[in-house]
């Protein structure tokens, strides 16, 4: 008996889904939103990458929403791992460790500078070619992650991290209420849009990134930063 | 599509599923771990040739060297092997 209500009720589903997927046109191309993006970003808004475009411009607020779960990600890992500085001076596992050979410390040094200055172009032209603010502090995160394997007794101050992401993140939400004062709304263009594939152009994107990029980086090298020297609670644990 | 990107992507195709295959059934972690930065890689040079060079941005440095130094890390604080 409950067999045959199950399949019952499952017929039913079935003939309405079935009803709306025949509605479906097929074939025909109905993104209207699509067409949108693609006309407006390099006429209205002068913004070379449309995908930066729509990830800025359009859906600005989502790419806040990813800005405040990444920076959620890192407090939660700091909260969690995070020990003072004093302890790990005294008691850094890692001094003990054996150093990485000279060839690795000094191209360490010499592809440092490199790979930062790769990351700050691909953050600030963003809106030009291809990368953004997230690619770009993710690439900085890395060159810091090669001083923090190469070098022991390299470290981070947290300190300046936080201020410079808290500089950023308000940078960020500032001119999307700035975008509000000036009877705009929130987080659209408000600034002169300029010549296309000009460093200066397409109005607040490229303010957005430059915010976004040292945000993402300082983010990511604290998390490195306090996974990296987390051994140190073992060892205490261990010796007590 | 020319002659090497074929090859690129068939020789690619094969390199991921048996990378897939190695991570799912070793027992050391660590292997398993650079075996799925390496997936990785070849999934960005993937992305970059359906001419998404963004996404491929993206993989390329979360997925090759962030992801990974994150495991690793986790492993030497761990166990390597699993039971």
């Amino acid at each position: 008996m409950k067999k045959i209500i199950i399949i019952l009720l499952l017929a039913v589903i079935g003939y309405f889904l079935a009803d709306i997927f025949f509605e479906i046109p097929f074939g025909e191309d109905s993104m209207v939103v699509s067409k949108e993006y693609l006309d407006k970003s390099p006429n209205d808004l002068h913004v070379a990458n449309t995908v930066t475009s729509i990830v800025v411009n359009f859906r600005g607020f989502d790419t806040l929403g990813e800005v405040t779960v990444l920076f959620l990600a890192s407090t939660a890992i700091g909260s969690i791992l995070f020990r003072r500085r004093k302890v790990h001076t005294k008691l850094n596992p890692q001094r003990n460790a054996p150093h990485a050979s000279r060839i690795v410390q000094i191209s360490a040094k010499i592809l440092f500078p490199l790979i930062v200055l790769l990351g700050a172009y691909v953050f600030i032209h963003g809106h030009l070619t291809p990368g953004g603010g997230f690619q770009g502090g993710v690439i900085i995160a890395t060159g810091y992650l090669l001083l923090l394997v190469t070098y022991r007794k390299f470290s981070v101050s947290h300190s300046s991290l936080t201020w410079i992401e808290a500089i950023a993140g308000v940078t960020f939400a500032g001119i999307g209420v700035l975008g509000l004062i000036l009877g705009k709304d929130f987080l659209e263009n408000f600034l002169p849009v300029g010549t296309i594939n000009n460093l200066f152009s397409g109005g607040i994107i490229g303010i957005i990134y430059v915010a976004v990029g040292f945000k993402v980086a300082s983010e990511l090298t604290g998390i490195l930063d306090t996974m990296l020297s987390i051994k140190v609670d073992s060892e205490e644990n261990e010796q007590n | 599509m020319s002659v090497l990107t074929v090859l690129i992507v068939v020789l690619g195709a094969i390199f991921l599923v048996v990378g897939a295959w190695y991570v799912l059934t070793r027992k050391d972690l660590l292997v398993a771990t650079i075996a799925s930065s390496i997936i990785s890689l070849i999934l960005s040079v993937f992305f970059l040739i359906l001419q998404a060079p963004d996404v491929a941005l993206t993989e390329a440095t979360v997925g090759v060297a962030l992801t990974t130094i994150i495991f690793v890390v986790t492993i030497r604080n761990t166990k390597r092997m699993e039971e």
